[in-house]
């Protein structure tokens, strides 16, 4: 194996495992801040796609473009799946939330096959290739990877520059007293959700301008944040990003020494050891 | 032996064992497969609840046993040439066996880590087997045409395998009402009250919450067989369908969790309603109503846990306190 094709599956990996990070971003974002397992997740990665998809190969929107239109439909539509499904059980037994949210991605799951069936589509986007000396990147891959930091940096701003953000860590860390302390929690609970159905939303955008997707191929992407989560620590959104590259990593460079299918099995028993060992996170701190 | 004597026991298994005979007397094969696919529903969600309903626990994984059972069942039947009774029996011990090995190591986690381990463990456990050459790899095993002769032919068997899981099913619900009637039965449920409690009563939550995984996968290591004997071939995507775990799910939500009738009468409408909307002519708009069967059920549970948690049996017990002797 030359040194050459090593070091290209290795980077492309780690551009890849970026997107995958933002999505789990999402996931923790929410988990965090208020225990809740969203998985409707999957759901809204693959209407992301799908609204990426649909602006430019109809109305010839650039996919960049289309992808800010994109994030503030997730947005949206996180507050409104808050709204509807999880308010009322927030504070029910986790197993509420749980088929709570796995009603909402049912229902829109169910409504993307009615509507968009299962054939795979693909935007057919590309930015060419770059050479770096042995390297040959996507450029498509590339951007990708530079918006999801652009996104995480925001986000950072977002949550320890802002007095909302500061709201939000408040809520996370103690809801009661937060409330106590005058932060309308129920309204930031409900833009949190929204924050985090929108890192999914931007994430099933981004993976659509390189790979060719289904309404169905959310849940791989769902999985995937799963395991991301629990190796950066559920809970934890930039341990999310530090998943997400090893995932990557994982991804880009096990295929080169076993065959192509084993790299999922590895994937799902990694998932499980650490669930055992240190369910919160490679990177998280005492549960 | 008072236990036996409930009517919420017998209600119950009146109403299983009439929905088995049902088609044995018809003599119609139509019916038959009708009654299969109930007599399925039902089982997965009875067994399903010994562990969610009952102890607390809930698995987003229960098809892992129903499709590791059918695997080592297909393989006996196929690589071994077994009888299929001696099939159904290692698929069931099959699944039994992962359910203990599992059980120690994954019920530690608690609550959502939980849920969230067993989805991990079903597709560890399918990705795996679909890279397993003895077990046919992606491909699955197909059964030779042969294999139904000493059964009488093919038309025969299916009759066989269905005598077979109207067995079953009538024996999960014995046992589940076994169960929810024992003095195990009382320690899992107060597991699923409070675990931290339980343990300090004396109730030794490892062992018997391992027991609880042990029982609630035999049933579903055995239908697997059955069921895939009958289809002829098995292969990873069919046998370890996340989808069809969450249908148990449902039912188990839609009937009542934790209750003995709960998860029969939730399987039987689920399935009802399943059936009535695929066999729809209906449109909505240009399209037909049979492609919005998933929107359906999700829309339907969504309504159950935002408004009835309790299911409808546990709507029930509390909206007619006199009901409450009656449905258990």
């Amino acid at each position: 194996m030359d040194i050459g094709s090593l070091l290209t599956s290795l980077v492309d990996g780690l551009l890849i495992g970026v997107v995958y990070g933002i999505a789990a971003m999402g996931l923790n974002l929410i988990w965090g801040v208020m225990r809740v397992i969203n998985l409707a997740h999957g759901a809204v990665i693959s209407l992301g796609m799908f609204g990426v998809y649909l602006l430019f190969s109809s109305l010839g929107l650039n996919p960049y473009l289309s992808l800010a239109l994109v994030a503030i439909l997730g947005l949206l539509m996180g507050v409104i799946i808050y709204i509807i499904s999880i308010a009322r059980v927030i504070n029910a037994p986790y197993l509420s939330t749980l088929l709570a949210t796995f009603a909402v991605n049912m229902i829109i799951i169910g409504l993307g096959t009615a509507v968009f069936t299962t054939t795979p589509r693909d935007t057919g986007f590309s930015l060419g290739s770059i050479r770096l000396g042995p390297l040959s990147l996507l450029g498509t891959r590339l951007v990708a990877a530079l918006v999801t930091l652009l996104v995480t940096g925001a986000l950072y701003a977002f949550l320890y520059r802002t007095r909302v953000g500061k709201y939000i860590r408040a809520v996370s860390n103690n809801r009661g007293a937060a409330e106590l302390m005058g932060i309308p929690s129920s309204r930031i609970l409900a833009l949190s959700f929204g924050i985090g159905t929108m890192l999914a939303a931007i994430a099933g955008g981004l993976i659509a301008t390189f790979f060719s997707f289904t309404i169905l191929s959310g849940d791989i992407y769902q999985q995937k944040s799963f395991i991301i989560g629990v190796l950066g620590g559920l809970g934890n959104p930039l341990g999310a990003l530090v998943g997400g590259l090893i995932l990557g990593v994982l991804e880009g460079i096990l295929p080169l020494v076993m065959h192509n299918t084993w790299v999922p099995v590895i994937e799902f028993l990694l998932f499980i050891l650490i669930l055992l060992i240190k369910p919160s996170g490679l990177l998280g701190g005492r549960q | 032996m008072k236990q036996w004597l409930h009517p919420g026991f017998w209600l119950v298994l009146i109403l299983v064992m009439g929905l088995g005979l049902w088609p044995v007397f018809s003599r119609d094969a139509a019916t038959r497969e009708v009654g299969f696919t109930i007599l399925l529903a039902i089982t997965m969600a009875v067994s399903l609840n010994i562990i969610m309903g009952y102890t607390g626990y809930v698995s987003f994984g229960h098809v892992v046993f129903y499709g590791l059972g059918g695997y080592v069942g297909m393989y006996l039947i196929d690589a071994l040439k077994a009888p299929l009774p001696l099939a159904v029996l290692g698929g069931g011990i099959g699944s039994a066996l992962l359910a203990f090995l599992l059980g120690k190591a994954i019920l530690r986690l608690r609550g959502a880590y939980f849920a969230l381990a067993t989805i991990g463990v079903n597709e560890a456990v399918r990705t795996f087997i679909a890279n397993f050459k003895p077990f046919g790899g992606p491909t699955g095993i197909e059964l030779q045409f042969s294999v139904y002769k000493p059964y009488g032919g093919p038309a025969q068997a299916l009759w066989l395998t269905y005598y077979a899981v109207v067995g079953i099913s009538v024996f999960a619900v014995i046992f589940s009402y076994y169960i929810k009637s024992s003095k195990f039965g009382l320690g899992l449920m107060s597991i699923r009250e409070d675990e931290d409690a339980a343990e300090v009563l004396g109730v030794v939550t490892p062992n018997v919450k391992t027991m609880a995984l042990v029982f609630s996968a035999f049933l579903p290591g055995m239908l697997g067989v059955l069921f895939f004997f009958k289809n002829g071939n098995v292969e990873p995507g069919d046998a370890f369908r996340l989808g069809f775990s969450i249908e148990s799910l449902v039912m188990i939500m839609l009937g009542g969790q934790g209750t003995l009738l709960g998860p029969m009468i939730g399987a039987l409408g689920y399935q009802r309603l399943r059936g009535t909307l695929l066999t729809s002519n209906a449109m909505i708009g240009t399209l037909p109503l049979k492609d919005f069967q998933l929107v359906i059920a999700g829309l339907l549970m969504l309504l159950i846990i935002l408004f009835i948690p309790g299911g409808l049996v546990g709507w029930l017990r509390q909206r007619f306190p006199r009901l409450r002797r009656i449905l258990i």
